[in-house]
């Protein structure tokens, strides 16, 4: 393991002539503790050195590497089909998303034309993901602040997400269902009115998951005016997702460069784009992220409504050969996943395998910015800003 | 701690002692009448700890069960109620571990101390109106002081250790107990002014008759008991650390506290503490505040058997131990629904808001002691 980069320690106050001796008799030295790699708070196997004066940090370092699998070199070592189920690994939590992400840059080299019942189950399955995914973010934070009980609630509700995506594809975290040039299967019998039947019951829930957390007097006192990241900064540190539009800065991809359905769903007014506003301290707090993801999982909520009203019989995926080809040439294409912006770069020569396949992973670029937010924090508003940075390890190692 | 057990189990009265007295042959000495009365009481007391505490990790995951939506324990007995018993054997067989660098004498002797707080101050809990070990005057000090030496066995725990986040634990409940200490003593101060005595056994027998309607907590009594009973409430929070106030173990940010190290045993004499902490809180809540032995299960066994009748004792002993559970659920309840606080906000409450205003509600109730409840006639008999 490399050793630690010394963080910058706090200087002394400075203190009258007369109490110089006395100063230095009581010099107190900083602490340096290991958050991590098994710590409840980090989400995964990540550690973050702090350097703590009592209660209060003065510094931290995260270190990652822990769950570095090569995702990138084996998507250049394997054929293109064959590299799908490595994007689901990365954010575990999101893993629909990650599917369509790696689908769509394939999808562009080669130029083919999606089916539109592909686009909608696409759509479905990739909101629905997303609502997954803010459930962990939601219900861990509140682990995080100290409630457990709203956690298991959401898990509640994401199991029953989790119990469609076994339908649609016999898997319930790393579903490989989003392909090239469409998706695995159509939707069985039955399958897209009890999604309706899920949309009706978790609008009811999410109500509740307000009530009980989001409003909570002691959550909003343990999450506003804690870890501000201003606009300026939020843009500096090339955060993305709900990290920036916590911060009050309406960059949103579905809306702003949009890809698939979305051009055609934002046209027809289905959805807004949730922002921070500083309703309960200063724009750009831990509470502002927070609230950022609650309302958009009612949004995608509207979405997925929406794709169920539109959607018409037909293929599921276009004909593309078992081994594919891909022409020459380098795409990328960024789509907004639960965490922010999940980049896939690739490049290809023509062959069976790609030159280079780069991802770019939100959870990674967010997670700079916890370097600049945690000196002067408590210690248990740290725990409060990394749950708030939402990061899943899988993703910033890959 | 043991010296403060064996003194209270000499003074004052006690049945065991006094049904010693009456049995034993003439050849018997005195002292051996008295050890014996204490040894019956100490291991009384531990027994009653161990099932009260067991109970209470039963309840604790039964209840965070069923408002998670989850059933909790269910393979071990009915509903699980076997499952303490399980986890005790368990625990007992655990490998005995010691971490490196650790101040050993200390580490062992911590949960020890913590465990010996709580069961010293069992002592002066009455089992029921005729059953108790030590009847003494100062009752409630007694309580209060023997379970606020819990706090140096935790600081033991936390320093010893060699851990970090034992250290932070440790040095939060310090910082807690301090503050908390001060609205728990000065909240508990109000039902003392109005009874005019710091014994358990009195304190009851003064809130009864009148079906109920003499207890302390009625703002008819004195109104600004309600508000008193509210602050005890919350500083029995902090002081037994439950959430919201449960900062030194808090585990999203300590991993467990100043018991990050502990293993086996002596980790569950710590857990042992806390859910007999929780409960004796509760029933000195129970005492001062709602009546103590009174409710309408002793009315009827006094009405049908007779006062001091065996069934009494027994209606009232089950009375006390459904009112301390009852605290208890309260406390576990919160515990499952609120996010925790952090240590200045702990601070800034425990010092800026709970004290003054508990000391507003001690002058209050010393007023109307004073001037108002000498011409109230609801307050004179």
């Amino acid at each position: 393991m490399v050793e630690a980069k010394t963080v910058e320690t706090q200087t002394l106050p400075q203190s009258a002539p007369g109490e110089r001796e006395f100063m230095l008799d009581v010099r107190t030295q900083d602490m340096e503790v290991n958050m991590g790699p098994q710590h409840p708070a980090t989400h995964g196997v990540m550690r973050i050195l702090v350097r703590a004066d009592g209660e209060v940090c003065t510094g931290a370092q995260p270190h990652l590497g822990y769950l570095h699998r090569c995702a990138e070199k084996i998507g250049e070592n394997v054929e293109w089909l064959q590299y799908l189920p490595y994007t689901d690994r990365y954010d575990y939590l999101a893993a629909m998303n990650n599917n369509l992400g790696y689908s769509m840059a394939v999808e562009k080299l080669m130029g083919i034309e999606i089916p539109r019942r592909a686009l909608m189950i696409r759509t479905i399955c990739a909101e629905l993901n997303r609502i997954g995914s803010h459930l962990i973010a939601f219900g861990t934070y509140g682990l995080d602040i100290g409630a457990f009980t709203p956690f298991l609630y959401m898990f509640r509700e994401r199991e029953w997400m989790m119990a469609l995506f076994e339908k649609i594809c016999g898997a319930r975290l790393t579903y490989s269902y989003i392909r090239i040039g469409g998706v695995f299967n159509d939707a069985p019998p039955g399958w897209l009115s009890e999604v309706e039947r899920f949309c009706d019951t978790f609008e009811q829930k999410w109500q509740e998951y307000v009530d009980l957390l989001m409003v909570n007097h002691i959550f909003v006192q343990r999450t506003a005016n804690i870890g501000v990241i201003s606009r300026a900064m939020a843009l500096d540190f090339g955060l993305t997702g709900p990290m920036l539009r916590g911060s009050g800065v309406d960059w949103d991809l579905r809306r702003d460069m949009p890809y698939e359905l979305y051009a055609e769903i934002w046209k027809d007014g289905v959805f807004s784009i949730p922002l921070g506003r500083g309703e309960h301290g200063t724009l750009g707090d831990c509470w502002d992220r927070s609230y950022v993801r609650v309302m958009e999982m009612i949004e995608s909520i509207k979405i997925v409504r929406w794709c169920l009203g539109a959607i018409t019989p037909g293929p599921v995926i276009a004909d593309i050969p078992k081994t594919l080809r891909v022409p020459a040439g380098e795409a990328y294409v960024g789509i907004e996943n639960p965490r922010g912006e999940l980049g896939h770069y690739v490049v290809s020569d023509g062959g069976k395998v790609a030159v280079r396949c780069r991802v770019r992973g939100p959870s990674f670029t967010n997670l700079a910015v916890l370097e600049e937010l945690m000196p002067g924090a408590l210690l248990a508003d740290a725990v409060a800003i990394i749950g708030s940075t939402d990061i899943v390890v899988g993703e910033t190692d890959r | 701690m043991l010296l403060g057990l064996l003194g209270a189990a000499q003074t004052g009265t006690n049945p065991i002692r006094e049904f010693l007295e009456g049995v034993k042959p003439e050849a018997v000495p005195g002292w051996a009448v008295a050890l014996t009365a204490i040894g019956i009481g100490v291991g009384i007391t531990v027994a009653v700890i161990s099932v009260i505490a067991m109970f209470g990790t039963w309840l604790e995951r039964k209840v965070s069960g069923h408002i998670q939506c989850r059933y909790g324990p269910m393979r071990a007995g009915w509903h699980g109620w076997l499952q303490p018993i399980a986890d005790g054997v368990k625990l007992l067989l655990k490998e005995d571990l010691v971490p490196k660098g650790a101040d050993r004498v200390l580490y062992v002797i911590a949960p020890a101390l913590v465990l010996a707080s709580v069961l010293a101050a069992m002592a002066v809990y009455p089992l029921a109106p005729g059953f108790f070990f030590a009847d003494i005057d100062l009752g409630i000090f007694f309580i209060l002081a023997m379970t606020s030496t819990t706090t140096i066995g935790v600081v033991m725990a936390g320093w010893s250790s060699n851990s970090k986040w034992s250290l932070y634990g440790s040095m939060r409940e310090a910082a807690q107990v301090v503050a908390y200490e001060i609205p728990l003593g000065l909240s508990l101060l109000v039902p003392i002014l109005v009874a005019g005595t710091f014994n358990l056994l009195e304190v009851s027998q003064a809130q009864a008759g009148f079906f109920g309607l003499n207890w302390y907590v009625w703002p008819w009594v004195n109104p600004f008991m309600l508000p008193a009973f509210v602050l005890f409430f919350i500083a029995i929070l902090a002081e037994t650390k439950r959430a919201p106030f449960d900062l030194p173990e808090a585990e999203s940010e300590l991993v467990a506290g100043f018991m990050t190290e502990y293993s086996g045993i002596r980790w569950s004499f710590f857990f042992m503490e806390e859910y007999a902490a929780m409960y004796l809180y509760s029933v000195v809540g129970a005492f001062f505040f709602f009546g103590g032995f009174e409710s309408p299960l002793t009315w009827a066994a006094i009405e049908a058997f007779g006062d001091g009748s065996v069934m009494h004792q027994v209606a009232a002993g089950t009375t006390l131990v459904v009112k301390g559970f009852a605290g208890v659920f309260l406390m576990m309840w919160l515990r499952w629904t609120l996010p925790r606080v952090r240590i200045d906000q702990v601070m800034t409450l425990g010092y800026k808001y709970l004290t003054p205003l508990a000391l507003v509600c001690v002058l209050g109730a010393g007023l109307w002691e004073l001037f108002l409840a000498p011409v109230l006639p609801w307050r004179q008999g």
